[in-house]
């Protein structure tokens, strides 16, 4: 096999199998590393308490020892994004199950070609009223949610739940209904479908 | 002992460029993950939906693995009483569930965005890299979301 072969395998989309227990070997990595606990929403709170000027307690404390570690990992994600989304993308659209292609185009998007819908994520959007309730809203929701919950997708669902925390799953489960009461109940409504 | 023993493996006294060398590593750790993310299509809003919306096994089989994978890579580091490469003995400070407000109620405003936006901070990260520069927009709101919950902190049911 030669290296223009496996660059050709890599660039496909990668199988859960794959992907799922490379993303539950960075607890232990991190762990291993320097007894560090992964979780990225951290980095909300370390990114305040580096730009904001505040009195709050919440955000008094020395976010670079506290966080710098997480904050360096953030950067290293981005620049992982950037490799992998640019270097290693995909050729062609997104592969969707057909009944997800199906009920997503219900909703009035057409446009596959990239990771995220073009049509709802972009700088003109943000001049419509559904393009600043999903973004600044939907972001506004992320960072009050996770710094509340103290956790997200990685500390709860992944770092919590591998631990057999409580709070995690009680977490978890919250994350979850949030998702379908906005998937099933809000979404249809905003895109009247 | 350990911390000797450690010390003398990475072969350097400085803490500053220790301090630059540990930075490095979870810098390089970070990359691995944004594209393992990305390659996924893990920070693909499409994906979210689908999930959502019970149409692909795809999400439910990444973030199912990845528990299992990390739980079982937990209770080797608990039983072999593992230390870390900097040689600290490696603890997980366990949440206290409380009366679980701010778990459901706080998952619950995660949950809204995390549809909305159809992706969670880490890949908010991973997608900005990606080239989807308005999520930059959707970050800083998210870094004002956090500071909303800092200030109204005192006043919420936890």
């Amino acid at each position: 096999m030669t290296a223009s072969h496996i660059l050709l395998i890599v660039r496909q989309p990668w199988p859960w199998y794959i992907a799922g227990p490379a993303i539950g070997l960075f607890v232990p990595g991190l762990l291993l590393v320097g007894n560090k606990l992964f979780g990225v929403s951290s980095n909300l709170r370390h990114l305040c308490a580096a730009t904001i000027p505040t009195k709050n307690e919440f955000f008094r404390y020395d976010w670079r020892s506290a966080g710098g570690w997480n904050l360096a990992f953030a950067a290293g994600i981005l620049v992982g994004g950037a490799i992998a989304g640019h270097l290693l993308a995909a050729p062609g659209p997104i592969h969707l199950s057909p009944a997800a292609h199906q009920s997503i185009a219900a909703l009035g998007i057409h446009d596959f070609s990239g990771l995220i819908p073009r049509e709802l994520f972009n700088w003109h959007a943000l001049l419509s009223w559904r393009g600043v309730v999903m973004m600044i809203g939907g972001g506004f929701l992320i960072g009050f949610g996770t710094a509340y919950a103290g956790g997200c997708t990685s500390g709860h669902a992944i770092s919590g739940l591998a631990d057999f925390q409580l709070s995690s799953l009680v977490a978890v489960v919250g994350f979850f209904a949030g998702g379908l009461i906005v998937t099933w109940l809000v979404l249809p409504r905003m895109f009247n479908a | 002992m350990l911390d000797a023993a450690a010390s003398s493996m990475r072969g350097d006294a400085s803490p500053v460029t220790d301090g630059v060398r540990r930075i490095g590593a979870y810098f390089a750790l970070g990359v691995l993950f944004g594209i393992v993310l990305t390659k996924s299509e893990v920070i693909s809003w499409f994906r979210i939906q689908e999930m959502f919306r019970f149409q692909a096994f795809h999400m439910y089989g990444v973030i199912g693995s990845a528990v299992v994978t990390a739980a079982v890579s937990l209770q080797i580091i608990k039983r072999l009483r593992l230390r870390s490469l900097s040689g600290e003995a490696i603890d997980i400070p366990p949440k206290v569930l409380g009366r679980g407000t701010r778990y459901w109620l706080g998952g619950l405003l995660f949950g809204f965005g995390w549809a909305l936006v159809g992706a969670c901070p880490g890949p908010l990260f991973a997608l900005i890299g990606s080239g989807a520069s308005v999520i930059v927009v959707v970050l800083v709101s998210a870094i004002a979301g956090t500071t909303a919950y800092g200030a109204l902190r005192g006043r919420l049911p936890h």
